[in-house]
């Protein structure tokens, strides 16, 4: 009996090896494990053992089975990893071939720039105020100190739509109505961006519409050194650590002092090159301290509040951040340039 | 303004700066220096020569042969030019010269004859053509008579000089003058100025025999001052005078005329010379111009004056047009013998409205409508008087005949140096502020820290505190202002919910596959009416249109930001750039007024345009072009952003300009706030478009609905149970109906309803289609049994039975 069961493991040993399947394995389990297998015979047949060779037998015979059972969950285990080797191995792709685009749309370039100095000057404790674009006489000119028949209304060729109505020439009424808004007490510290309208014609260095924006800070003691400190800051920010500014004297209405402050030139360092035309600094803004007019036009006692304003142009700093040479890039939406700003 | 460095030379010590340097100081310290350009080039071997001998050519009609002596030595030279003759004093570029443009001068045989040099025009020498005086205009230039031979012509040429080109802000009138640009300069060098003398030799004969003035309005014209010349002898200016007139872009033309211009550029004082035989009377009136007056101007042209521009007449017509230009009737001629000389102060409104209605805008009227500085008026006339003596030949009568209401006074400026450093930060001390108004030359008086400032009479600018603040900033240097963060009670700034929610709104339609365009707010009248929102829309409603447009281009406001959208997509896909999905939030401007009497609603709306292809993939043969669905997806999409999904409806809409079957209006809790659709392909035809969808919202109304959910609402422990429907209905029957009866009728357990399929053709009748929907059931507090599914699901049937005839598909 012994013998037997010697002789029926190898054999099964043998047909686990044989088998090249998990459908031929099974057949191998049936056959020899299952309820009518050779191995359930012979234990079947123990009864004419006698009593003391039944445990030895009983022993083997489980050994045998447990042999033969490992056996199969081993070479099953090899079986379907094979399988699935073969099966992933069929699955290969190629990997280099492009994937599917996922939906890529952007912000204008403007909007970018604007939301940069928005986000800059609210760091410095600025809020964001808008107004109309469509503007009262007064508000544009009148509460700036630009009385009607003022010289400088010259510089601003107006789009008006009646004597009194007109599409707003930069986005200063905003601060004059802020301004309005606080009755005469501060701070008011805001920034305004927005669209304004020349009468201009369009070409590579003209638009009739462009955008703005300009910074006030009216308070009870606002010195004119806090606008160079100001400026400074978002001339660091905006431009790199290794800028500098200046300011130079110029002439607003609605400030005095007025001054305009050059960056030193990104491209030479200083030295002079064609895009600062040689002198080593690049205008990017106009700035002053609040006229009294204008303070108290809105409302507040220059003897008491002091204030500064400033503005540049969005389209401007744009053109000279990324070297963009016509205005009208930025309104003729050319999708080849629209997608070149679409990126972190 | 062009400022020679020859002439202000003469006012002031430049101390040996280099123009770059003096353009630095001038620019940083008040005006900014546009250019710094060298007059004209130095020219090697360019002498003065004599032509001693002038011989025609004999083998060229048009050339003569001359024999010059050029100190050292005499040269045969061929020359061309009309107007070479004996005698002549001129420039001549020996060999080895080179004139502007690499023209190098050599010795040469010109059609036989030698010639060693060549006798030069001014424009060869690079002179501005328009700057060269007539009489040299076709040929050489010549000499005076007593300039010496062999000297060096660059410098009697000046061209050597360097000219500073000076940008002016509006305030800095007074730079619009040697002397002012003299003081300016002083004061940022810190060295005294040096002004000519206004002294005059006079006749016996006084001025007032000789002429009268009388002024009909004193607040037009508040001075007026008339000198009188006698025994003039017209003729060319001295040369360095016609100099300094060509550097300042002048052209000379007589020594009188020249007198008059060079002194207004010195002085800033235009001045005015009638030929007083020609004048027509002995006295002089002034007065508002008559209405449809007439004056033939020195430039040959009649005009029509209204009563709004100052005239000067001889008592019976028009003389001139006061500040703005001259009569050609008593215009200085070759003979003219006598001449009166204005020396005015004219009403700046007056002239600056006159030159604008004339269109003659000179260097005369630019300087009166800034207003000239009155205590210079009588000044430039003497002044031009005592060059005409020296120059002209003339006898200066007795006295200046005058009407003399100015009353100027200097403006008295208190301030303190605490104010000072209170306003710009500094530390200044009164001994700061002292030599800063010592290098000003203002007059001043001290008491303490209390400064009473006279402010010049030449710097108008100067009226209240701020302007002294900005002087003594700016003479402090800018540069040395300290760096400062204002110190005011802080808070912290950020925008407004308003501002934050339009960022998150962008920053969705951006990851949803839409690039932001923006476009003009100004368009042609026919897009201003076109695609405008059924809820702008109205019976009255009309686009905003400018007073003067500088083109029709862009000449009304517009209603609706799409046709400029439209254009933006026709223009890429003129280019091959033919997948387009663009948004845009901008403003629309509304009104009901046609004449405006205040401004119009301003609104802020969410528009854009998608045409082309949504999404490729090649390879993998995916190909979706945008449809009506991709662009409603994103708006639905958005909605469910702000969380309002619930509070939004699809209405199916026909508007103009809309393909009537594919266009819905879209509603936000029962207001119409835009429309989303399909452009009709007779106008996309117009754009040169195909498949192109558009959406308009207006944005303000949609943000101003979003409220902000804090709920946190617990995840569902129990699972939900879907069921599958598919329902047989008429065809017009809307799925969106359907849906919204089945959710209504089916709360509160039916959670989400989703249609998932439409079926229309083969097994179903005529005129009929089936809509498939999956409804979601759901009770969050418990497991729902198969009964109370059942017998919702059983309402639901009923119901949409009842209102749509639907019926359970088979």
């Amino acid at each position: 009996m012994k013998e037997r069961l010697l002789e029926l493991k190898q054999e099964a040993l043998d047909k686990v090896t044989a088998a090249e399947d998990v459908k031929g394995l099974q057949e191998v389990r049936v056959q020899y494990l299952g309820k009518k297998g050779p191995i359930t015979e012979v234990l079947r047949g123990m009864g004419k053992l006698p009593a003391e060779e039944r445990p030895v037998i009983g022993q083997l015979a489980n050994d045998v089975r447990e042999e033969i059972s490992n056996a199969i969950e081993t070479k099953q285990t090899k079986l379907e990893e094979q399988a699935l080797e073969k099966q992933l191995a069929e699955e290969t792709i190629d990997v280099t071939l492009p994937g599917r685009p996922a939906p890529s749309g952007g912000r204008h370039l403007l909007t970018s720039i604007i939301e940069e100095i928005e986000d800059l000057f609210i760091g410095m404790g600025f809020e964001v105020a808008e107004g109309p674009e469509v503007e009262s006489d007064y508000y544009n000119f009148e509460a700036l100190n630009l009385p009607k028949g003022h010289p400088a209304r010259d510089m601003q060729d107006s789009f008006y739509i009646t004597e009194e109505i007109l599409m707003r020439t930069h986005t200063s009424p905003v601060q004059a109505r802020t301004m309005e808004k606080h009755e005469g007490k501060g701070p008011v510290k805001v920034i305004c961006p927005g669209k304004v309208y020349r009468r201009d014609t369009d070409d590579a260095t003209h638009s009739h519409q462009f955008t703005q924006i300009e910074g006030l800070l009216v308070d009870e003691h606002v010195r004119m050194s806090d606008l160079k400190g100001v400026l400074n800051e978002f001339a660091k920010q905006m431009f790199g650590e290794d800028r500098e500014i200046r300011l130079r004297p110029s002439f607003f209405p609605f400030t005095e002092p007025s001054v305009e402050m050059d960056i030193s030139c990104k491209m030479c360092g200083g030295e002079g090159c064609s895009v600062c035309k040689g002198t080593g600094w690049i205008e990017i803004l106009g700035a002053g301290m609040v006229h009294p007019n204008v303070l108290q036009m809105a409302g507040y006692d220059p003897e008491k509040y002091t204030g500064f304003a400033f503005g540049m142009g969005p389209e401007r700093i744009a053109m000279l951040k990324y070297g963009i040479d016509d205005i009208r890039h930025f309104y003729t939406n050319d999708i080849r340039f629209l997608n070149q700003f679409h990126k972190a | 303004m062009f400022v020679s460095l020859n002439w202000l030379k003469q006012y002031v010590d430049l101390q040996g700066l280099t123009p770059e340097d003096l353009a630095e100081k001038i620019t940083k310290t008040g005006i900014e220096v546009d250019s710094v350009e060298a007059f004209g080039e130095y020219i090697e071997h360019l002498v003065v020569g004599y032509v001693k001998e002038c011989n025609q050519h004999p083998n060229a009609d048009k050339l003569s042969v001359c024999q010059v002596d050029v100190g050292d030595e005499t040269l045969q030279i061929v020359c061309g030019a009309p107007n070479v003759a004996e005698g002549q004093k001129v420039a001549v570029a020996k060999p080895g010269a080179v004139l502007s443009g690499d023209f190098k001068i050599k010795q040469a045989k010109l059609r036989g004859e030698e010639s060693a040099g060549m006798i030069c025009s001014l424009q060869e020498l690079g002179i501005d053509p328009k700057n060269v005086p007539k009489e040299f205009e076709d040929g050489i230039f010549v000499f005076p008579e007593d300039t010496e031979v062999g000297a060096d012509a660059n410098s009697l040429l000046n061209l050597d000089d360097v000219i500073l080109e000076l940008e002016l802000t509006p305030n800095r009138s007074d730079a619009l003058s040697m002397m002012g640009v003299a003081y300016e300069v002083a004061a940022i060098l810190d060295t005294p100025l040096h002004f000519p003398s206004e002294e005059v030799a006079i006749t016996d004969e006084k001025a007032h025999d000789a002429i009268s003035v009388h002024v009909e309005d004193a607040e037009l014209n508040p001075y007026y001052g008339a000198f009188v010349i006698k025994n003039i002898q017209v003729g060319p200016s001295p040369l360095w005078m016609r100099n300094h007139l060509i550097s300042a872009g002048i052209r000379p033309i007589n020594n009188v005329v020249d007198i008059t211009n060079y002194v207004l550029l010195e002085y800033g004082q235009p001045l005015h010379a009638f030929d007083y035989d020609r004048f027509g009377s002995k006295q002089v009136v002034t007065r508002p111009a008559k209405d449809g007056e007439t004056i033939t101007t020195l430039d040959d042209e009649e005009r029509t004056l209204s009563s709004d521009q100052l005239v000067i007449t001889n008592g019976k017509e028009p003389v001139a047009i006061a500040g703005v230009m001259g009569g050609a009737d008593s215009e200085v001629q070759e003979d003219t013998t006598s001449i009166i000389l204005e020396a005015a102060y004219f009403n700046p409104q007056a002239v600056r409205d006159a030159a604008k209605e004339h269109g003659l805008r000179s260097e005369a009227s630019v300087r009166f409508e800034k207003g000239v500085d009155p205590d210079r008026v009588k000044r430039a006339g003497l002044r031009a008087c005592q060059l005409l003596v020296e120059y002209a030949g003339g006898e200066v009568l007795d006295g200046v005949v005058e009407y003399d209401e100015l009353n100027y006074q200097e403006e008295q400026i208190t301030i303190t140096t605490s104010r000072m450093n209170h306003v710009l930060g500094t530390q200044l001390k009164n001994e700061d502020i002292k030599d800063i108004l010592r290098k000003l030359q203002f007059d001043y008086s001290q008491d303490g820290e209390t400064f009473i400032v006279s402010a010049p009479t030449r710097r108008q600018d100067i009226v209240i505190v701020e302007d002294m603040v900005e002087e003594i900033a700016r003479m402090y240097g800018y540069d040395n202002l300290p760096y400062t963060m204002p110190e005011g009670a802080s808070k912290a700034g950020g925008l407004t919910t308003h501002q934050a929610l339009r960022r998150k709104v962008r920053s969705y339609l951006e990851g949803s596959g839409l690039s932001e365009a923006i476009t003009y707010s100004l368009t042609t009248e026919e897009r201003a009416n076109m695609l405008v929102s059924p809820d702008i829309e109205g019976e009255h409603t009309r686009p905003v249109h400018l007073a003067l447009p500088m083109s029709e281009e862009h000449s009304h406001l517009r209603l609706s930001m799409i046709p400029e959208l439209l254009t933006s997509a026709s223009y890429n896909i003129a280019r091959k750039q033919k997948d387009i999905a663009f948004y845009e939030i901008g403003s629309v401007y509304v009104t009901e007024e046609s004449v405006l009497t205040s401004q119009p609603q301003e609104q802020e709306r969410l528009a854009g345009v998608l045409t082309g292809s949504w999404l490729t993939h090649p390879w993998q043969q995916e190909k979706k072009n945008v449809d009506f669905f991709v662009v409603k997806g994103i708006l639905e999409g958005l909605f469910t952003f702000l969380d309002l999904s619930e509070n939004v409806r699809f209405k199916q809409a026909t508007m103009k300009g809309m393909h009537p079957g594919q266009t819905a209006e879209v509603v936000l809790n029962d207001q119409s706030i835009g429309y989303v659709g399909q452009v009709h392909p007779s106008l996309q035809k117009q754009f040169d478009l195909k498949g192109t969808y558009v959406y308009d919202l207006n944005l303000q109304a949609v943000l101003d609905t979003v409220t902000k959910e804090e709920n946190y609402t617990p995840i569902p422990r129990h699972p939900s149970v879907s069921r599958d429907i598919a329902l047989v209905v008429d065809e017009q029957v809307k799925a969106g109906d359907l849906q919204n009866t089945i959710l209504a009728t089916g709360q509160p357990l039916v959670q989400h309803v989703l249609v998932f399929d439409l079926y229309q053709g083969e097994h179903l009748p005529e005129g009929k289609k089936s809509l498939a929907f999956t409804l979601r059931y759901l009770d969050p507090n418990r497991t729902l049994t198969d009964q109370e599914v059942e017998e919702t699901h059983n309402a639901i049937l009923e119901q949409v039975k009842t209102t749509y005839q639907a019926e359970l598909r088979g």
